[in-house]
């Protein structure tokens, strides 16, 4: 593997491999403090995120190496008009490793036909988001000891949340995995979803608007926020942004040992009261994150 | 109404009704320098009303749109006046710059040096969708 574009170029002992390095890593930090030194990673971020930019930056500078880039498309030469193709290769003439965000899907695709190093796809608009669901893989692995035997609750915007789609994807790897889709109407999960991969993989589920309805069956909770990027009309984004909101009524049916959890940033969808409950793991989970891009950039970079 | 039959040629056979013009267009046949006819409307046992493209010469075309057009196209190979090869056309793997993707979402829709690649990702439902983004392709 040379570059990673979407969750599925990873096979399940891939992923497997991935989150024993980075258990070891959490285990260990200071074994692997100088694994990447002299090595560079160049983060373009063609549209801002602060939080998965600096997940990666602190990534590499944990494993000792050096990072580069930019962090919005009015600060790079795109803004000149230079095409992705251009930008990547004149980047990897700098760097060793490229994480890349692009608010046009699939750039990061043309990216990797074109690049001389490796590409990390850190977010292509609303299509894939690959660390992102390694880091729910790795925190579920930590939090709950398994990948298998689940009941998983999806909550929010289910249409075109993209952290949505690559989990139910790499979820619907392991055994007994059941899904319970929670959505307002206008926010369900496509179809394609549903024939392409949990009907032809024999996946249970359940959709409803009702949080409360299946919330004493979960084992994960995964909440997600309504993306105001995502909507083309400011009338339908407001009447569903409030859509659901978890606070702790809500979990009173809930089981102790659930593990709540969500991509961020958080807006109104889970309630602040929440983030002292034990069940909370939000913020673990970014921290998951950063160990998993460093078993991520070693693996790319062929560093044991 | 009778079209002279072809000695040796091309029969593009079993075409929907109503297309035959958009694949003489897509195949280019107008550039060719040979009798093409176009029979619309003719009464087929099978489909009820087909068109049918019989090209008057032995030349190497590159069909493979057609599976992409309709998998139901027949292509039969004359050579003497008797037909030596019948066949069908699979939809093909990939198509360059055949449909573009309508997703603005989609890197194409900013990057115009880009083709326009879409993938065949489910056979039975001809399904194709864009190598970038995995929209759709609209028919």
């Amino acid at each position: 593997m040379k570059n990673l574009i979407d969750i599925t170029d990873l096979s399940k002992n891939e992923i497997e491999e991935l989150i024993k390095v980075a258990k070891n890593i959490m285990q260990e930090p200071e074994k692997f403090s100088e694994k990447c030194k002299h090595k560079k990673l160049a983060t373009l971020f063609f549209e801002p995120s602060t939080r998965t930019r600096l997940s990666f930056e602190s990534a590499m500078i944990e494993l000792g190496g050096n990072v580069i880039g930019f962090s919005s498309a009015s600060s790079s030469s795109t803004a000149k008009g230079e095409s992705v193709s251009d930008t990547i290769r004149v980047v990897g003439c700098y760097s060793d490793i490229i994480a890349m965000r692009h608010p046009k899907e699939g750039a990061p695709l043309v990216a990797a036909l074109k690049s001389t190093v490796p590409i990390i796809n850190a977010g292509d608009g609303g299509h894939n988001h690959p660390t992102q669901t390694l880091t729910d893989l790795l925190t579920i692995s930590c939090e709950k000891k398994r990948l298998d035997n689940l009941t998983i609750g999806l909550c929010g915007d289910l249409k075109f949340g993209r952290t949505v789609h690559s989990l139910i994807s790499a979820m619907s790897r392991y055994k007994n995995i059941k899904f319970v889709l929670i959505s307002p109407e206008e926010l369900k999960i496509p179809e394609y979803i549903k024939e392409e991969i949990l009907e032809k993989n024999h996946i249970e589920y359940v959709e409803t608007n009702d949080i409360e309805e299946y919330m004493k069956d979960l084992d994960i909770l995964y909440m997600t926020r309504v993306q105001k990027e995502r909507f083309f009309n400011e009338e339908d984004y407001v009447r569903l942004k409030d859509y659901y909101i978890l606070n702790k009524n809500k979990l009173e049916n809930a089981k102790k040992d659930l593990c709540i959890l969500h991509p961020l940033p958080r807006v109104n969808e889970i309630s602040v009261e929440v983030d002292d409950d034990p069940r909370a793991c939000y913020f673990k989970q970014a921290r998951y994150g950063k160990y998993i891009r460093m078993a991520l950039i070693l693996k790319l970079l062929d560093i044991k | 109404m009778n079209i002279d039959s072809i000695k040796n040629g091309i029969v593009i056979d079993h075409i929907q009704a109503k297309k035959g013009m958009e694949i003489y267009r897509t195949l280019n046949l107008g550039q060719l320098d040979c009798s093409v006819a176009i029979i619309t409307n003719a009464k087929s046992k099978k489909m009820g009303r087909k068109d049918i493209i019989k090209i008057d010469k032995s030349i190497n075309l590159d069909l493979k749109m057609l599976g992409y057009i309709d998998p139901n196209i027949t292509i039969n190979i004359i050579k003497n006046d008797e037909r030596v090869e019948k066949y069908h056309i699979e939809p093909p793997k990939e198509l360059v710059d055949v449909i573009k993707c309508k997703n603005p979402r989609c890197i194409t829709s900013v990057e115009q040096e880009l083709h326009h690649v879409f993938v065949l990702t489910d056979k039975d439902k001809k399904i194709y969708r864009c190598k970038y983004c995995e929209t759709i392709s609209e028919q």
